[in-house]
């Protein structure tokens, strides 16, 4: 391979963006050329100091919650006698631009996953910032007989609150979350220093037992039984995680 | 007494609709956010911006029949700030250009390896449009060349350009020592 050939793959090639063929081609190749060398080796010193470098900007979280508010009254108004339509005059604006999104398919990728493969993300979401300072719980306490009543009245459901102390997981408070546009109760306990984070929610899906999966490096163990949906997500180990899920199923049985 | 049965045809749907786009497409909006931040450059339009390419989203969400809702969002943000950037004549990222590169690199961060963040934070704000937001798609989003010519209307061999000439300028402006051999 010419310098000149690899020159144009090598930026796919830090970017695992070739088939195998061309990129043992340019490994090759960079063995014997440091000009192409030094180029790959920028362009990943610049990445990994990207990455390194949390550079990425968060949305204060008074306005993610007026962003939902926004979509819900977006939501109410489509619904109301009068469509909106001169409240919004960048409609027509947005609608050519969106129609030559969506005559093109451009925006139309692969297959999709199973839904609870979008519930499992949300869920790691909202396990990541329930360990922000301030948001993890609603109401914080070790004693079930707190945090069960504390429900009441905030759901149309009572999940089901049990304290694991004994075994090393103590309950240690509850809150009110959102997932998939359902306001489910979130039940926090601990293992040493680990928190965990339990969503349960009402769910017609058949009964079905633990299934463990990773994702962005946090545990999750997700099971269907007595007419709740119920996620594990933590931190934790996966066999601690386990160990917990058995707890509480023996405890909903 | 049609109309109530009307209406109750007509409001169920969106009701789905409703729990579909809360469940697809609002859980992006962190990703939505940094995109519109770095785009923007500033957190008040950002806000504006996201703000505005949610409703958008919303109005347009019937016609969402792909797998990847944010995709599909990060498209709608990036219109919606290209739009925004017109009509409020900001200065252009090319006009900044000759700026951004007569600045003079910080001794300390002559070696790629000791990275000042400040100054990668600035140097990424004045790459570019169109390379900024390659390398917000692909550094911080993790999205492949597909997805991000996609979402941003190019070849796929425009994005990889665009990448490497991206980089190309970072290292510049990271050390000027380490990057003689960057094309």
């Amino acid at each position: 391979m010419t310098c000149k050939d690899a020159r144009a793959l090598l930026t796919a090639y830090v970017d695992s963006e070739l088939d195998v063929a061309n990129s043992i081609q340019i490994q090759a190749h960079l063995e014997d050329c440091a000009a192409c060398a030094r180029i790959v080796d920028n362009q990943q010193r610049v990445r990994s100091a990207i990455q390194s470098s949390s550079l990425t900007h968060e949305p204060p979280d008074e306005f993610q919650q007026r962003i939902r508010r926004g979509v819900r009254a977006e939501s109410g108004a489509a619904r109301g006698r009068s469509r909106p339509a001169a409240a919004w005059p960048w409609i027509a604006i947005a609608a050519g631009v969106l129609l030559a999104i969506f005559v093109t398919g451009k925006v139309a990728f692969g297959p999709s996953g199973p839904p609870s493969d979008l519930v499992a993300q949300e869920i790691v979401d909202s396990h990541i910032r329930s360990t922000m300072p301030g948001h993890l719980t609603d109401v914080e306490s070790t004693d079930r007989h707190t945090v069960k009543p504390w429900f009441n009245g905030k759901l149309d459901f009572a999940p089901p609150v049990e304290d694991f102390a004994a075994d090393g997981f103590p309950l240690t408070g509850g809150r009110l979350d959102a997932i998939g546009g359902k306001t489910v109760a979130a039940l926090i306990y601990r293992r040493n220093r680990h928190l965990i984070n339990l969503y349960v929610w009402p769910s017609t899906e058949p009964a079905s037992t633990p299934a463990l999966r990773a994702i962005q490096g946090y545990n999750l163990v997700h099971w269907n039984q007595a007419g709740f949906a119920c996620w594990l997500v933590s931190d934790l180990n996966s066999d601690e995680l386990q160990q917990l899920a058995a707890r509480l199923r023996g405890s909903l049985r | 007494m049609g109309i109530p049965a009307v209406r109750e045809r007509a409001s169920l749907p969106d009701q789905n609709q409703l729990a579909r786009f809360e469940l697809l497409i609002v859980p992006h909006m962190k990703a939505a956010y940094n995109l519109a931040r770095w785009l923007t450059r500033n957190d008040h339009d950002a806000e504006d911006v996201v703000q505005e390419a949610y409703l958008r989203a919303y109005r347009f969400f019937g016609g969402f029949q792909g797998a990847d809702g944010r995709a599909w969002l990060l498209a709608i943000v990036r219109n919606t700030c290209n739009t925004w950037l017109q009509q409020n004549r900001r200065l252009t990222p090319e006009e900044n250009l000759f700026e951004a590169e007569s600045r003079e690199p910080n001794p300390e961060a002559a070696v790629i390896g000791n990275i000042d963040r400040e100054l990668l934070r600035r140097a990424i704000e004045d790459l570019p449009g169109d390379f900024r937001e390659a390398i917000v798609l692909r550094e911080m989003e993790g999205l492949s060349y597909k997805e991000i010519g996609a979402i941003t209307g190019v070849p796929v061999g425009t994005v990889m350009s665009r990448l490497a000439r991206a980089r190309a300028r970072l290292a510049r402006a990271l050390g000027k020592s380490s990057a003689g051999g960057v094309a």
